[in-house]
């Protein structure tokens, strides 16, 4: 039969991607459970003993660590903050037929495109140098004192990079959502005499409630390896005040050559990212239904 | 809107859509003006805005002191190649899920998106050994193995909802013609999928060409492409800025370009189908 034929071509088909993913994650994931068990210092490498869940208690335990965590958070919160909120204002200012609609669209979405590395020194330069900055200018212009970002406001000096970066994806999802909106509704509601406030909050906000989901999940899941951004900035610092939790274990695992306790730092951002992976794979998996 | 807006009213939305897309876009736009400035005017205070002498030395700088067109050619390299065969495995993937569903497709399509959900800093350490001890370090296969295998959920992903919406009845013609399996995919299913299969193509390269975890760590120089060029830039040595912007243009400007023309399928790509 042919779709007996099909049905094992298609097992053929589709093993070579589920081997290379599996090999990909699950084998570095059990490797990284292993190591997270081991005393592991590549700078003492014949020297390996098995400690049992003592990385943990010590990562845990290291006032570093929940400095990284606390760090981690309020990076990830108040970027979702900003460009979920922004981006809703920067969708429906985009979703208004205003002259050079799509040029305007462009400009938009554009930040999106540009490599972490790129906006993290550009920002760090160009914009927020304290002497030559574009910020500076503005401020003395208006006659303040230049902030120095990202020696007195790192933290906050990275949350508007990164901010920056992804207000573009939220502005883009959130606009593709408000295009979906039919006419008809549109048109009901101002028969029916709706204020725009009124109209945004009964037909607008409940239309793209499942896209604003949708990108709190994505971004969060993105926002919780944000790396490249801190590398070239801050390297973390000063002292650990821009240290997230990816940036921990690689310093740990890289700088320090701490095998063991990187791997048990590796695992906590596993379950922290986990913790946010069902719910956004529930929302698709709904999907996959229709 | 239906909602019925006056003149002034129009002009003012316009004016303010105007300045909001001018202030998102004007970080770009400002290291695109400084790439052609001397590294004296790039520091001017007041900032020069367009009267300046405009000049192409940085980009002849870039290439001369850094090498640009060796880490450009490693990031086309890595994200063309490794993008391409991972459609070679993705396609067929693709295409026996949408075609040809069995009981647990749809679990298998779940779990391969959840391998997405696994941050890289998880599997770091063993990934750096493993390279370390094969040799994979700073080595374009190494790099361009792992790129490929961050993107394949999301080649596979992408290609599925493009597939499903072939209409299964001109697949059962080609069948009852009597095509082999081999046949309908080369004849009947890959020119109804080039479109899709492009722009999947399209996402996957810019995908690659900015991923910065995976590239800043497993390459230093015979390796590594743009993400690491541009951070070689982060311990400058005097005037750099003109420098700096001249690289970034160069670093950004062929995927700002490609980037512009995927916009629809980044919407259907990044969120996995849930919002189109």
């Amino acid at each position: 039969m042919a779709t007996q034929q099909t049905a094992s071509a298609g097992r053929a088909l589709v093993s070579p991607s589920v081997i290379l993913l599996f090999i990909w994650m699950i084998v570095p994931l059990v490797m990284t459970l292993y190591f997270s068990t081991l005393r592991y210092s590549l700078l003492d490498p014949d020297n390996v003993s098995f400690v049992g869940l003592q990385n943990y208690t010590s990562f845990l335990s290291d006032p570093d660590f929940i400095a990284a965590l606390i760090n981690t958070l309020v990076l990830v919160a108040s970027v979702l903050i900003i460009s979920v909120c922004g981006g809703i204002l920067v969708a429906l200012l985009m979703d208004q037929p205003v002259f050079g609609q799509n040029v305007l669209r462009l400009m938009v979405i554009a930040p999106f495109f540009v490599m972490p590395t790129v906006s993290a020194l550009v920002w760090k330069n160009l914009l927020m140098n304290p002497d030559s900055g574009f910020f500076a200018w503005i401020a003395r212009s208006l006659g303040f004192q230049p902030i120095v970002w990202f020696t007195n406001w790192p933290m906050l000096s990275v949350i508007i990079v990164v901010s920056w970066e992804w207000l573009p994806f939220a502005s883009l999802i959130l606009l593709t959502a408000l295009q979906s909106l039919d006419e008809e509704q549109k048109e009901a509601a101002s028969l029916d005499g709706a204020g725009p406030l009124s109209y945004f909050g009964y037909i607008v906000l409940p239309h793209i409630a499942r896209a604003i989901t949708v990108v709190i999940l994505i971004e969060t899941i993105f926002l919780l390896s944000v790396f490249a951004e801190i590398y070239v900035t801050t390297s973390g610092g000063p002292g650990v005040a821009t240290t997230n939790i990816p940036f921990l274990v690689y310093k740990q695992a890289l700088l320090n050559f701490d095998v063991g306790s990187a791997s048990a730092g590796g695992i906590i951002a596993v379950i922290l990212a986990n913790i946010v992976a069902i719910f956004l794979m529930r929302i698709i998996g709904r999907n996959l239904e229709g | 809107m239906a909602i019925k807006k006056s003149t002034s009213e129009r002009i003012g939305i316009t004016v303010l859509a105007w300045v909001v897309a001018f202030v998102i876009f004007f970080p770009i736009l400002w290291t695109f003006l400084t790439s052609f400035k001397s590294e004296l005017d790039a520091i001017a205070m007041p900032p020069k805005f367009l009267f300046f002498n405009w000049t192409l030395e940085n980009y002849a700088d870039v290439q001369q002191r850094s090498n640009y067109l060796h880490y450009a050619f490693n990031s086309i390299v890595l994200s063309i190649g490794a993008n391409l065969v991972g459609l070679l495995i993705a396609v067929p993937a693709a295409w026996s899920m949408a075609f040809a569903p069995g009981k647990r497709t749809k679990d298998l399509l779940m779990w391969m998106l959840s391998t997405k959900m696994m941050p890289a800093v998880g599997v770091l350490v063993p990934i750096y050994l493993l390279f370390k001890d094969l040799h994979l370090l700073d080595n374009l296969l190494g790099i361009g193995l792992v790129l490929l295998l961050l993107n394949l959920p999301l080649l596979i992903w992408m290609l599925y909802t493009y597939f499903k919406e072939i209409p299964n009845d001109i697949l059962e013609a080609a069948r009852m013609d009597g095509a082999s399996l081999m046949n309908e995919i080369v004849y009947v299913l890959t020119p109804m999928a080039v479109p899709g299969i492009a722009s999947t193509m399209l996402l996957a390269i810019i995908l690659s060409w900015n991923e910065a975890f995976w590239t800043l760590n497993l390459t230093t120089s015979a390796a590594a492409p743009l993400t690491q060029f541009i951070a070689s830039y982060s311990a400058p040595e005097g005037f750099f800025w003109a420098k700096l912007s001249a690289a970034s243009t160069l670093a950004i400007a062929p995927i700002l370009i490609l980037g512009w023309f995927s916009q629809k399928q980044l919407v259907r790509g990044l969120t996995f189908g849930a919002v189109k």
